[in-house]
């Protein structure tokens, strides 16, 4: 059994209210941090702790608080990023929804390392019954002094606050989430400022995922250098994976660091295997943004080394053979998923998305869609596909934001590693499109 | 085309006489002003506006914008360009409760499209209309965190999941009989998984 850090609690009954949680061990790390230890000695165990950022990233996150400018009389904040919008993800929301309190203890004990007066929890417009609870839980912080003024008498007070989006996917680009939290349009800024220096209000600000944050709390509790033995390499500690697609056991799950990702599609005590006894063909292992992979590649890299549930293994081999573990949105796909459709799902998405300041990302990821449209509606050429490419391949480092490129790589992908599926249907004008329901019906009877 | 929505029937408001927030929906409003640094209130727009869209009958019209930039004290236009830029502000009328079906990746792979067209069918419109009786307005939308547990589709606050065609004519039927505007701040959400 892996050990768990973050849902060890889950299934325990009343685990969403502040007595079970605390019954439970919760708000320790409150209270050690507060009472026994320095700002900055917290941020240091979250150094040691080897703790990378879970938004998608992987950007460690003890260095990151350490460049969080602190002028003298200017506020500093904290932002907790719950817009979770990458297609494929859906951990945030688990974890927001059963424990919410294990991210209300984090964003205390992140706060006082980053001495933040105040924090905000953006969250996604969508997810509003959960900003509820998030706000109940709140409540009964602030009841039971936990926060407010003078948090358990040791001088420190913060107050935490939740605030709603309302459907947008740049919202969760670090920079738009700012302008959004200021009442603006979820445009993405331009950096240099970073957010250390220069974030919400003009003030340095941290902005953490919500997974991010809860971690900071067994962190606090067992030490850096205890959770940094977890994991491999600088694939330190838990990752909560959301899995969905074609599997058994959809859901989300808290793995170690390191487990094979045969492991992770194929036992009982994760996905549990492919549906209907049918074969794996493709894996987008890190939400919609990282290259999709086909079986061969995900199962072992291409040097032949089993693949690794880490941020380097999945890696291994650049974008050529390998991929990214992003936000951990975990999608698999079995032998008779149509590539190219999938990857439509994909381009329509970024289309509507793109918030449309850089002209590559506006106009590319709309062209892209249209030609993938060309495909399903068998109309298109061969020398499309080379098309699709060259699109793809002029968006890459020329816009204000990731998006563009996030937009790009699984285009990219798909061609590189199931180039004949776009030829094969070029070449018979046709896409046979099979309903899933059809699919079943066939697979049943 | 689905049939004309007489979005101002079901205005709150209207039958007031103007648009004025409720008492209740004030308490939340100012609620929400008082968590921003001062001279920051313009932060409380997006929230603020899911206030209003509650409360103004599902839709986000010119005199609700104008009426919501006159509480926070901020410009029409400020209010206009935010509503204008986020897919969960209807800026024309909808139905009492609107349906979004999640059509991407993961969706899709268990059948999303299967259930668009189910809801076509079962309510004789297409995708961006309202049914006749002004009930049910169709939408898709993109990944909604549910992917696990596809194929869903959200009304209001309500997430519905694992989707079959028998589910959906019951959920339906059951907002039909309710009756009630749903919006994305309802308290009673519920979530079938
Ligand atoms: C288009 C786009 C969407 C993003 N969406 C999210 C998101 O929904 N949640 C999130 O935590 N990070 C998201 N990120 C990453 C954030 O910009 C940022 O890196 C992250 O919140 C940092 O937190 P972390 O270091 O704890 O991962 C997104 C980035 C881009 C470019
Ligand atoms: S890359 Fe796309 S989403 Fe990002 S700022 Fe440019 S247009 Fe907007
Ligand atoms: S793909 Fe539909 S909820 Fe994520």
């Amino acid at each position: 059994m892996g050990r768990k850090l973050l849902l060890h609690n889950d299934h325990v009954p009343g685990i969403h209210t502040l007595d079970v949680y605390r019954a439970n061990g919760g708000y320790a790390s409150v209270e050690k941090a507060l009472k026994t230890m320095t700002p900055d000695q917290v941020t240091d165990e979250v150094k040691k702790s080897g703790l990378r950022g879970r938004g998608g990233a992987g950007f460690p996150t003890g260095m990151k608080w350490s460049f969080l400018a602190k002028p003298e009389g200017v506020p500093r904040y904290l932002v907790c990023n719950a817009d979770e919008s990458e297609p494929g993800t859906f951990k945030d929301r688990y974890l927001m929804e059963h424990i919410p309190h294990a991210l209300i203890e984090g964003m205390i004990t992140a706060s006082y390392a980053l001495g933040a007066r105040k924090s905000y929890i953006y969250i996604r417009g969508e997810y509003f019954y959960v900003s509820r609870i998030l706000e109940q839980a709140i409540d009964e912080a602030y009841a039971a002094g936990l926060l407010g003024e003078n948090i358990m008498g040791s001088g420190f007070s913060h107050d935490c606050y939740v605030q709603v989006g309302a459907g947008a996917y740049i919202c969760g680009e670090e920079t738009a989430l700012l302008e959004s939290l200021e009442g603006k349009r979820g445009n993405p800024r331009i950096k240099p400022p970073f957010p250390a220096v220069a974030g919400l209000y003009g003030c340095p600000t941290v902005v953490n995922n919500v997974e991010t944050i809860a971690a900071v709390v067994p962190i606090v509790n067992m030490g850096g250098e205890e959770y940094a033995k977890i994991g491999v390499g600088k694939s330190t500690g838990t990752k909560l994976i959301s899995a969905s697609g074609h599997i058994n056991k959809p859901g989300v799950y808290e793995i170690e660091l390191g487990i094979t990702v045969e492991e992770f599609i194929y036992s009982e005590q994760y996905c549990g295997g492919i549906r209907n006894s049918k074969k794996l063909k493709a894996v987008v292992a890190g939400g919609s943004s990282v290259p999709i992979l086909p079986t061969d590649l995900i199962l072992k890299t291409a040097k032949g080394e089993p693949r690794l549930m880490t941020y380097e293994s999945l890696s291994d081999g650049g974008f050529q053979t390998g991929t990214m573990l992003g936000s951990g949105g975990f999608i698999v796909m079995d032998e008779d998923t149509s590539i190219v459709k999938n990857l439509f799902t994909f381009s329509r998405f970024y289309h509507h998305e793109s918030c449309g300041q850089c002209s590559p990302c506006r106009e590319g990821t709309g062209w892209m869609e249209k030609i993938l449209k060309k495909f399903l509606d068998g109309t298109a050429v061969e020398s499309d596909v080379d098309l699709l490419w060259d699109i793809q391949s002029k968006i890459e480092g020329k816009t204000i934001c990731p998006l563009g490129e996030a937009a790009a790589w699984p285009v990219a992908a798909a061609i590189r590693h199931f180039r004949h599926e776009f030829e094969e249907i070029a070449k018979k004008k046709k896409f046979n499109d099979v309903s899933h329901y059809e699919r079943l019906r066939k697979a049943n009877a | 085309m689905g049939a004309q929505v007489h979005g101002a029937q079901s205005f709150d408001a209207a039958k007031r006489g103007k648009i004025v927030f409720s008492e209740d929906a004030m308490n939340t409003v100012k609620k929400i002003m008082s968590r921003y640094p001062e001279g920051r209130t313009k932060s409380a727009l997006i929230p603020v506006l899911h206030v209003a869209q509650a409360e103004f009958g599902g839709w986000l019209s010119p005199e609700v914008m104008d009426y919501v930039a006159s509480v926070l004290k901020i410009e029409p236009i400020e209010v206009f360009e935010v509503a204008s830029f986020y897919t969960m502000f209807n800026l024309k009328p909808v139905g009492k409760v609107v349906i979004e079906v999640c059509q991407t990746s993961s969706c899709w792979l268990n059948g999303a499209e299967d259930i668009v067209k189910y809801i076509e069918k079962k309510l004789h419109i297409k995708v961006g209309e309202t049914s006749s009786d002004g009930m049910f307005t169709l939408k898709v939308a993109e990944c909604l965190g549910s992917c696990g547990t596809a194929p869903m589709m959200q009304c209001g606050a309500s997430f519905h999941e694992n989707l079959t065609y028998e589910k959906v004519d019951k959920i339906l039927a059951d907002y039909k009989a309710d009756g009630r505007l749903r919006s994305y701040t309802d308290k009673d959400y519920k979530n079938t998984l």
